[in-house]
């Protein structure tokens, strides 16, 4: 264990002195500034908007929900961009630099190094998505008087979502050159955003194919379904019109949601971390 | 066809020969160093140690493709206990494929290596030696005394501070304690390297390159820690172009060309005589095909002639001599 530490202390010590990791909370900072002035100005104006007398929506859940959810959007996405970054590299990259020949030639085992990588990648970036979402439903709690339905399991997801992350982009890291390795995990970021999205639109049409299609993404990126259930989650109770209009999105509801995804986030981990496992024990280095 | 001649008592106490192949290069035809050479032979000689303690580093057979790229042909080598082997050829050769192998980088396709009786790559093998690689780096934020603790807690060395100490002094970088690799030139990184590659005190000793970087005084430096290494009985496998520093500080030399092993042997072995040189009042003569036992004779016979010698002079080829002739002139 005492190997498995110090390789997590190393990646620690390697996330917190890169420059990207500055640059991302700089990021993060102007970020929550400018959401806590959007959710200022919203809750101050909310007042004045008026809905027609037939039609029933809380304007207060809307705009809470709409609100928390973009933060949602924003933390999964930076919490990404960090995960891809911190782990981008790790394999192919390190070796091709020289710096995980001499880490490798330990009496240490490949699988303790990358399964201490996943570790210390996965706490930085655990940590990070937590505190910056819970930042986020605080200050919409404080200046709309507006809480998600659920508040500690949307955030649970969302960290989940970026481990999910972190195992695909460790698994790439291994088969990848860097510069490939972030451009392919990106793009699966994309392809998931767009599934949801997709799915949403589906559901709003009744188009069998489309979301059919988006249930099949769901279950190959589990990354975007457990985002998509953590936005369900935050407007649970939501109903009538405003959880209908809610659930047309862009931050609605999730239709592959539960522990059935969950559990299949987990497992999808451990299968990607034992490809990874396996393609590194056979890697060149 | 495998001929195999042994001189000496037992097997680990004598000398193997195996024939060469033909090779394609009429160059290697030339290599006739004093004792053996070939092929993908094994030339070992006069072990120090016991038939009961497996060799710091085992390999036979060995073989490793890339793809279409055969890098290593089924090579032979052995490093015993405090014995210090050179490996050259050019660039390609397959000597950094190899100590990878042995140092379980790469995966071998063929054979086997062992090292301290263990198969390479395992924890045990790994447990046994330090390794500095040809192209290496050392995260820039971390000190010097930090990397060696840290390379200490991913060896399981317990030798804490006095050992890191003891370490910076070896390779002349006390003063280097506190400073960051970022703010180090590239001979003390290397020097410092060659520092993290001794933590734990490790067996067998992998050094790819280690003074590529270095100054004269850093290659003094590390060849009189390599001598002081041997006297300890640490065994090492040096991989270098060198081949002044292989010839001054290594027991043995292996050459590889094209993933074949094609000379093996001391740097003593590996020469052979050039002649004699006598010089005399008339002039310098040199008596081709004349050995060291010959220069007696030539002398009585000069003075007998009425000559006055001054001086003889008995030629051997260096080791860049006997280097040249393997590889062929090769580089790639």
């Amino acid at each position: 264990m005492t190997a498995v530490w110090t390789i997590v202390g190393y990646g620690f010590r390697e996330a917190v002195r890169r420059k990207m990791f500055a640059v991302v909370v700089v990021l993060t900072i102007a970020f929550l500034l400018l959401f806590w002035l959007a959710n200022h100005y919203v809750f101050r104006d909310l007042s004045t908007i008026t809905p027609p007398s037939d039609v029933h929506v809380d304007t207060r859940t809307f705009a809470g929900a709409f609100l928390t959810g973009l933060s949602m959007f924003a933390t999964l996405f930076l919490g990404v961009v960090l995960a891809v970054f911190l782990t981008l590299g790790v394999v192919s990259g390190d070796a091709e630099r020289g710096l995980l020949q001499p880490l490798v030639a330990r009496p240490i085992g490949r699988s303790t190094l990358l399964v201490a990588r996943f570790l210390g990648a996965g706490g930085v970036c655990v940590a990070y998505v937590l505190i910056v979402y819970f930042v986020g439903v605080l200050i919409t709690g404080l200046t709309g008087h507006w809480y998600p339905d659920q508040i500690v399991w949307p955030g649970i997801e969302l960290a989940g979502a970026v481990l999910v992350v972190i195992a695909l982009s460790l698994l790439g890291s291994v088969v990848l050159s860097s510069t490939a390795n972030g451009i392919a995990i990106f793009m699966l970021f994309g392809a998931g955003l767009v599934a949801g999205l997709l799915g949403s639109i589906g559901h709003a049409l009744n188009s069998h194919t489309i979301k059919h299609a988006s249930t099949i993404a769901s279950w190959a990126l589990p990354f975007e379904a457990l985002y998509q259930d953590g936005l369900r989650m935050i407007t649970e109770h939501a109903s009538g019109l405003t959880g209908f209009l809610l659930q047309l999105g862009p931050f609605g509801g999730a239709y592959v949601h539960g522990w059935g995804i969950r559990t299949w986030a987990v497992a999808y981990v451990l299968m990607v971390g034992a490809v990874a496992l396996f393609s590194f024990s056979r890697k060149n280095l | 066809m495998r001929l195999r001649i042994v001189l000496g008592g037992s097997e680990h106490g004598g000398i193997e020969l195996r024939p060469r192949r033909v090779g394609a290069l009429p160059a290697r035809h030339l290599v006739r160093p004093a004792l053996g050479l070939l092929g993908s032979g094994t030339l070992h000689v006069a072990a120090r140690h016991s038939a009961s303690v497996p060799d710091a580093l085992a390999v036979r057979n060995l073989a490793k493709r890339y793809g279409s790229v055969q890098a290593l042909k089924g090579v032979d080598l052995e490093v015993a206990e405090g014995e210090l082997v050179g490996l050259l050829g050019p660039n390609g050769a397959g000597k950094s494929t190899l100590v990878k192998v042995a140092v379980g980088l790469v995966r071998p396709s063929s054979g086997n290596a062992e090292v301290g009786g263990f198969r390479a790559g395992s924890r045990a093998a790994r447990s046994h030696l330090g390794y500095l690689a040809e192209l290496f780096r050392f995260p820039g934020w971390y000190t010097a005394d930090e990397l060696l603790e840290l390379h200490q807690r991913l060896a399981g060395s317990h030798g804490g501070a006095a050992e890191r100490k003891r370490l910076l002094e070896l390779v002349a970088l006390s003063d280097a304690a506190g400073r960051r690799v970022d703010g180090m030139s590239k001979g003390m990184q290397q020097r410092l390297g060659i520092a993290q590659a001794l933590v734990g005190d490790p067996r067998l000793l992998m050094l790819d390159e280690p003074t590529s970087a270095l100054d004269p005084v850093g290659r003094r430096t590390v060849r009189l820690l390599l001598e002081e290494l041997r006297g300890r009985g640490v065994s090492v496998l040096l991989n270098s172009h060198l081949l002044s520093e292989v010839e001054l500080v290594c027991d043995r030399v292996t050459i590889l060309l094209g993933g074949e092993v094609v000379a093996a042997g001391t740097p003593h072995e590996l020469s052979r005589p050039r002649g004699v040189e006598l010089e005399t009042d008339a002039g310098t003569t040199r008596i081709e095909g004349a050995t060291r036992e010959d220069a007696p004779r030539l002398v009585s016979e000069a003075v007998a002639a009425g000559r006055k010698v001054y001086g003889v002079n008995v030629l051997t080829s260096t080791l860049e001599d006997v280097y040249l002739e393997a590889v062929g002139g090769e580089t790639s």
